[in-house]
């Protein structure tokens, strides 16, 4: 099977492998070609964005505005802090020439001068690999001022690490840009959108790691190779990081359209003491969990996914056994967004904590079945009214689990309990417990 | 105490600023390549690190206080952060975490009284597939276990 972001070449970090199985070719090929015409082939061949929302790659980069004295910037979005992903961390070790190349490619496309790769805080080790491969590539006169002379363009690029500090809401673009300004990161009200007013202010284009490092290859083997890939509407391969309850959990890169079962039981080796499935959050812990029982047939890709009830997210496959305490893991969750929620918008800040707060009292046996209605109106009441994707992100897990899981969830909760104050104010509106 | 750049760091920190158009940009590399000579973040640090990026105080202190790996007080020679986010905690990661609590008497985000070591319980770190992990300062233990963990603990006891 065909591997494009992660090929099962040895060594394939260290510059010289890169160079001799055909590396920075593609970036030659693409400077002998228009900006335009390169946006034109990521857009026809179909690459969508591997970061959680799947938005075309190609039509993202059209956005940016062609006659503009103000400089341009690149972003390139390495926080990976979504639970149940971790793909990101393999291509800076495995593949970062790769991710340079296309790095390249893309502000070359854009008109970007200077590229912010934006790398989450707890990845030492990984900034330490990327930074040696950035080291050699500006060393090989592949990126900088030397550009101009190896490749005979006027055009030269710059890339910078920036290096985060602990904070998932920095894997939003708007507040990535915040970050890299030197801000608390904040996420931004959209419009104006980052290709309008990025970075300074300035033109900008935020891609995930993964969907840069698709880029050099759809330029070497053409469009139509990579449009042939996997799913029509989603082509490519994506990274799957498989997790939880499997024999063999780690990343697989595989064609869009894979079965969830094939990923489960023939990559990641089934489930340990041939359990069953209870449940399985396909795309990092802020998608829409499925049940265990409905996994036949389901598809990997974002359109399939979407009718499926869930969304691809970061590709990160979380599987739960039938032991699995949902509850246990659902207040984790929660407590994560709680944690991370960056206290810009009430809905999001007062929300996530309203709602691990109820979780908690579940899990310590004194919920109600009100607690589940009442979790589910909170959840409704942060979706959709917060400046940012992570009002969403914590608000799924906890409606569609507890939508899809109410059977379960009403076996750990009693029909008839002593409730705390707060807790009878809500019961006398919805009067529903005798007090 | 007071708070002054080294030469070396202040040689990192120009090199930081060619990198962004504006002063205020580079504050996070800054504060990294202070947390690195002081070990924490501490107010005069703040002071010291607006000074050089001519931006208000008030500007550190919120960028400091927003991101959890910019340490707000000081913290122990080995910082051990366990993973408990749910990749890890079915692989046991809550086991793992009151075994650290116990071998070493303190609780999240508190320093044993010889400034050896101290624990904090990090979310998601990234290494699901090797669930469940810790890490020790800059570097990552996977697929480990709770005697792995008491090991590793003994090993940096003895060794410093």
């Amino acid at each position: 099977m065909e591997k494009i972001v992660l090929p099962e070449i040895k060594d394939m970090h260290l510059i010289d492998v890169y160079l001799a199985n055909g590396g920075y070719s593609s970036v030659k090929k693409a400077f002998n070609q228009t900006p335009d015409d390169i946006i034109d082939q990521v857009k026809k061949s179909g690459l969508r964005g591997r970061g959680g929302a799947a938005f075309s790659a190609g039509l993202k980069w059209s956005f940016m505005p062609k006659s503009t004295t103000k400089p341009k910037y690149l972003c390139v979005n390495g926080d990976e802090s979504e639970p149940g992903s971790f793909k990101d961390r393999q291509i800076l070790e495995h593949n970062p020439h790769q991710l340079i190349e296309g790095i390249l490619i893309t502000c070359y496309a854009i008109g970007a001068k200077i590229a912010y790769v934006y790398i989450r805080g707890e990845y030492h080790k990984f900034i330490n690999f990327f930074s040696k491969a950035l080291n050699d590539a500006y060393e090989h006169g592949f990126v900088g001022d030397a550009m101009r002379e190896k490749f005979g363009t006027d055009f030269t690029c710059q890339i910078y690490i920036h290096k985060g500090a602990g904070a998932y809401i920095c894997g939003e673009e708007s507040s990535l840009m915040n970050s890299i300004e030197g801000k608390r990161a904040y996420p931004r009200v959209k419009p104006p959108f980052p290709a309008q007013y990025g970075l300074w202010g300035c033109p900008t284009t935020i891609n995930n790691v993964e969907t840069i490092t698709n880029v050099p290859p759809i330029i070497a083997n053409g469009w139509e190779w990579f449009a042939k890939i996997g799913e029509p509407k989603h082509p490519g391969t994506i990274l799957f990081g498989v997790s939880g309850h499997v024999n063999k959990p780690g990343v697989y890169e595989l064609p869009t359209g894979t079965l969830l079962t094939e990923l489960i039981y023939n990559y990641a080796g089934g489930v340990p003491g041939n359990k069953k499935i209870l449940c399985v959050i396909p795309g990092g812990s802020s998608m829409p969990p499925l049940r265990g029982d409905q996994l036949e047939e389901i598809k990997m890709d974002a359109e399939s996914l979407k009718a499926a009830g869930s969304a691809i997210g970061t590709g990160g496959v979380m599987v739960m056994d039938e032991d699995t305490d949902l509850v246990k893991v659902l207040t984790r969750i929660t407590k994560f967004y709680y944690h991370e929620s960056c206290g810009q918008c009430t809905p999001c800040r007062e929300g996530t904590g309203w709602m691990l707060k109820i979780l908690n009292r579940i899990l310590s046996g004194s919920g109600s079945s009100n607690d589940l209605d009442l979790l589910i109106s909170v959840a409704n009441n942060i979706e959709g009214n917060t400046v940012c994707a992570l009002g969403d992100a914590a608000a799924w897990p906890v409606k569609y689990m507890i939508e899809r899981f109410r059977d379960y969830f009403e076996t750990r909760v009693n029909t008839v309990t002593k409730l705390p104050i707060a807790n009878k104010v809500h019961s006398l509106r919805k009067s529903v417990i005798p007090l | 105490m007071e708070f002054k750049f080294t030469t070396e760091s202040l040689e990192k920190i120009n090199a930081v600023l060619n990198r962004y158009p504006t002063k205020q940009a580079a504050l996070m590399p800054v504060l990294w390549i202070a947390q690195e000579q002081n070990g924490w973040i501490s107010n005069e640090v703040m002071q010291e690190t607006a000074k050089i990026l001519e931006i208000n105080p008030e500007e550190v202190l919120g960028v400091v206080t927003f991101y959890t790996m910019y340490f707000k007080k000081p913290m122990g020679k080995h910082h051990i952060q366990v993973c408990t986010n749910v990749s890890c905690m079915f692989r046991g990661a809550y086991e793992i975490y009151e075994g650290v609590k116990k071998k070493l008497g303190i609780d999240n985000m508190e320093t044993t009284s010889d400034r050896k070591f101290s624990l904090e319980e990090v979310e998601c770190m990234g290494a699901c597939g090797n669930a469940p992990m810790i890490a020790i300062n800059e570097e990552y233990f996977e697929n480990i276990s709770s005697e792995k963990v008491n090991k590793i603990i003994e090993d940096l006891e003895k060794s410093a």
